[in-house]
C-alpha cells in the first residue's frame, strides 16, 4: 500500500492561487468519496483545506497513485491548473506522513505553532475516506500535534496585536469573565481587539467615538452603548480595559481629563491598549499607580518576544514530530512482514488442530480441554520469539530476507502452490 | 543519622530554586525537576522533623534555630498545598530560595539537632501558632514581592512578560490578602494561648515585638479594606512587615 500526497501551500503558492483549490468540509468529504469510488487507483483518501493549504492525501495499491493525486488536485484547479502546477508539491511514503505531522503540530503553519490547524486536520480526517493507511497516518498526526502542544509552549503565546493585548489583560486581571471593556474609536483595529477580549469572557459596556451613529452601529454588533468622546471620564471610572484606535491627529485621552478619574481608582488596576497612530493616549497616564498602559510599539514588542519564543519551542516541536515519523515508518516496515507472521500463525495452528483432532474420542472432554490449552501455550511460546525478531528484522534492510526464510523453513505457501 | 537529612533537604530545595531562577533567564522544560525538588526536600524535611519530635522530650523547636527549621517547614507546607498549580508554580522563585535559606540557618545554629531538650504543650502550641502565622506572612510577602515584580514587568512593557506568566495581579493580590489574614489569625491565636497558658511576667521584648507585628499587619488589612489601598502599595505594605519579622524579631524573641 503506498501513501500519496498533492497539494499546494502559502509557501509557495499566493492567495489567487490557493483560493482556486479551496474547499469547504462538505466538498471536501465529497470529493475523498468521489476519489475513492471512481474504481481507480485509490482506496483511500482525505482532503485537507485550510486558509493555508489544499492537500490531497491517497492511499492505493497501485504505483500510479502519485499521479492520480497529482491529476485530482488539477481537476480541482479547473481552469487555474497552469498557474498551479508549478506551485505544488508532491510527496510519497514516509514524506508525506511526516509533512502530515509537521503540519499537524503546526510547524508548517504561517504562525507556528497556531492552534486551528489540528481541529482542521481532525475535522479532514473524520469527513474523508481513510481506510487502514490513512487511517493510521491521521491518528498519529493527530496524536504528534496533541504532544507537540502538550509537551512545549509553542501555542502558548499569543501571535497577533489583539490576541497580545487581551492576554495582556490577563495578566493583569484573575480572568475576564464579566470585565468592563471601553472601546474609543469604532474602527477596525479596536473591533478586532474587542472581539478578542469578548471571546474571553469580557463585556463590552462602551463604544465611544467622534460621531456617535458609527459608535452605534459598533455597539450593535458587540454590544454595550454608544457615546461621543466627551462622556470618555465618566465611562472610564468603571472600566477595566480600554482600547483605544481612533483617526484623530492629536492625543484623545490627556492626562489633565483622565488623571484624577485614575488617581481615584486607588491603584485598582486598568489596561489602556492604544492601537492608533498618532497616539490617541497621553503616555503620561502610565505613570499612575495601577494603570498599564500599552502602545503599538510596546505590543509589538510582546508579540515579537513571543513570536521568538514561538520559534525557540519549534525546535522541541521537531523532535516530536520526528519520534512520532520514525514510530510511523517502523509500523509501516513491519506491514511487510506481517503476512509471513500470519502465515506462520496460520500453519501453526493448523498443525495442531490436525494432532487435536486424531485425539477426538481417545480422550474425556476435561482431559481433552487441559491437552487443547496446553498446545496453545506451547504453540504461543515458541512462537513468540520469532515472530518479535521479525518485526524488529522489519525495521532493518533485512525484513524481506527474513520473512522469505520464515516462508522457505516452513514451508509456507508451498501447499498452495501444489 | 536522621540528622543528615537535614543535607538532601537543602539540596532538593535549592535546586528547586535554581530550576525557577532558571526558568526566569528563559531555559524551559525543567518544571517537573523543579517540582520534584520541592516534594523530594519536603519529604526530607517532614523526616526530620519527625525524626526530632520523637526523640525529643516534648516540643523540639522552642529555640530560634529550631523555629527556623518548622517556618521553613511550614513556609514550603503552604506552597506545596496551593502553590504547585501550573500558574502560580513560579511562586517558587521567592519561595524555595527562603526556604533553603532558612534551612541552612537553623542548621548552623543546631536547629536540625536530635536529642534537643523539650518543652511542655502549651509552649508548643504557642510556638507552633506563632510559627504558622509568620510562615503565613512569609507567604504573602512571596506573593507581594511577586506582585511588585510582576506589576514592574507590565510598567516597563517587558517583552517577555507573555512568555513567562506569572500569576495575575489581582491573584497576587488576592492571595496575598488573604494569606495576611490567614498569618494574623493564626498570630492572634497563638498570642491568645501564650497569655492564657503560659507564664507571662509583664511585657518583655518578645511580647512587644509579637503584638507589634500584630498591629503592623492589622494596620495593613484595615487600610485594604477601609481606603481601598490595594496592589503595588498594599504589595509594599506587605513586604515592609516581613522586613520588620526578619530583622526585629531574631533579636529580641530568640536572643536567649
Amino acid at each position: 500500500m503506498r501513501l500519496a500526497l498533492a497539494g499546494v501551500s502559502h509557501h509557495r503558492a499566493p492567495l489567487e492561487v490557493r483560493e482556486r483549490v479551496a474547499v469547504d468540509l462538505d466538498a471536501a468529504r465529497s470529493l475523498a468519496r468521489t476519489l475513492t469510488a471512481d474504481g481507480g487507483p485509490t482506496h483511500e483518501a482525505v482532503v485537507l483545506s485550510t486558509c493555508n493549504r489544499t492537500e490531497l492525501y491517497l492511499a492505493g495499491d497501485d504505483m500510479g497513485i502519485a499521479e492520480h493525486a497529482d491529476r485530482a488536485l488539477l481537476a480541482l484547479a479547473g481552469s487555474g491548473a497552469p498557474a498551479l502546477a508549478p506551485a505544488a508539491y508532491r510527496l510519497a511514503d514516509e514524506s508525506a506522513a511526516l509533512h502530515l505531522f509537521r503540519v499537524a503540530a503546526g510547524l508548517d503553519s504561517m504562525v507556528p505553532g497556531e492552534g486551528e490547524i489540528l481541529g482542521q486536520v481532525r475535522d479532514a480526517f473524520e469527513a474523508g475516506a481513510p481506510g487502514p493507511l490513512l487511517g493510521r497516518t491521521f491518528r498519529m498526526a493527530l496524536r504528534a500535534g496533541r504532544r507537540a502542544r502538550v509537551e512545549t509552549a509553542i501555542g502558548e503565546s499569543p501571535a497577533s496585536i489583539p490576541a497580545a493585548a487581551a492576554a495582556l489583560a490577563e495578566q493583569v486581571f484573575d480572568g475576564l469573565a464579566g470585565r468592563r471593556v471601553v472601546l474609543v474609536g469604532a474602527g477596525r483595529t479596536s473591533e478586532s481587539t474587542a472581539r478578542n477580549l469578548r471571546s474571553r469572557g469580557a463585556t463590552i459596556a462602551v463604544v465611544a467615538n467622534r460621531t456617535l451613529a458609527r459608535a452605534a452601529r459598533l455597539a450593535d454588533a458587540l454590544g454595550g452603548h454608544a457615546a461621543t468622546l466627551d462622556e470618555l471620564p465618566s465611562a472610564l471610572q468603571d472600566a477595566d480595559v480600554v482600547v483605544s484606535s481612533t483617526s484623530s491627529a492629536g492625543v484623545v485621552l490627556t492626562h489633565e481629563a483622565l488623571a484624577p478619574v485614575l488617581r481615584a481608582r486607588r491603584g485598582r488596576p486598568i489596561l489602556i491598549v492604544d492601537l492608533a497612530v498618532p497616539r490617541d493616549v497621553d503616555p503620561v497616564l502610565g505613570q499612575i499607580d495601577g494603570c498599564f498602559l500599552y502602545d503599538l510599539d510596546a505590543l509589538e514588542g510582546v508579540v515579537a518576544a513571543t513570536l521568538e519564543g514561538r520559534r525557540s519551542e519549534a525546535v522541541h516541536a521537531e523532535r516530536i514530530v520526528s519520534e512520532e515519523a520514525e514510530r510511523f515508518r517502523v509500523w509501516r516496515a513491519s506491514l511487510a512482514v506481517v503476512p509471513a507472521i500470519a502465515s506462520l500463525r496460520a500453519r501453526a495452528e493448523e498443525i495442531r488442530s490436525a494432532e487435536l483432532a486424531r485425539l477426538e474420542g481417545r480422550l474425556p472432554d476435561d482431559e481433552r480441554d487441559v491437552v487443547d490449552t496446553l498446545t496453545a501455550q506451547i504453540v504461543n511460546k515458541l512462537l513468540h520469539l520469532p515472530t518479535v525478531r521479525l518485526k524488529e528484522a522489519a525495521v532493518t534492510a533485512d525484513g524481506l530476507l527474513y520473512a522469505d526464510v520464515v516462508r522457505h523453513l516452513f514451508g509456507l505457501g508451498e501447499e498452495d502452490e501444489a | 543519622m536522621a540528622e543528615l537529612l537535614v543535607w538532601p533537604t537543602v539540596i532538593a530545595y535549592g535546586e528547586a530554586a535554581l530550576v525557577y531562577a532558571g526558568e526566569l533567564r528563559g531555559h524551559r522544560g525543567y518544571d517537573r525537576l523543579g517540582i520534584w525538588g520541592v516534594r523530594v526536600g519536603w519529604l526530607a524535611q517532614t523526616a526530620l522533623l519527625l525524626a526530632q519530635a520523637r526523640s525529643a522530650d516534648g516540643f523540639p523547636w522552642g529555640t530560634w534555630a529550631g523555629a527556623l527549621n518548622l517556618l521553613s517547614w511550614l513556609v514550603v507546607t503552604g506552597y506545596l498545598v496551593w502553590g504547585c498549580r501550573p500558574r502560580y508554580r513560579l511562586v517558587g522563585l521567592a519561595v524555595m530560595p527562603l526556604a533553603a535559606c532558612l534551612v541552612v540557618l537553623a542548621w548552623a545554629g543546631g536547629g536540625t539537632a536530635l536529642d534537643t531538650r523539650g518543652d511542655g504543650w502549651a509552649l508548643a502550641v504557642h510556638a507552633g501558632l506563632m510559627l504558622a502565622g509568620l510562615a503565613s506572612f512569609t507567604v504573602a510577602a512571596a506573593m507581594a514581592g511577586l506582585y511588585v515584580f510582576e506589576d514592574r514587568r507590565l510598567k516597563r512593557h517587558d517583552a517577555s512578560v507573555l512568555r513567562l506568566r506569572l500569576p495575575s495581579l489581582e491573584a497576587l493580590d488576592r492571595l496575598a490578602a488573604r494569606a495576611t489574614l490567614a498569618g494574623l489569625l493564626l498570630l492572634s491565636a497563638g498570642i491568645a494561648v501564650g497569655l492564657l497558658w503560659l507564664d507571662v511576667n509583664g511585657l518583655d521584648a518578645a511580647m512587644t515585638v509579637a503584638l507589634l507585628i500584630w498591629v503592623v499587619y492589622a494596620l495593613a488589612l484595615l487600610v485594604r479594606w477601609e481606603a481601598g489601598v490595594r496592589g503595588r502599595r498594599f504589595a509594599r505594605l506587605l513586604l515592609a512587615g516581613v522586613l520588620l519579622v526578619v530583622a526585629v524579631l531574631p533579636l529580641t524573641h530568640f536572643a536567649a
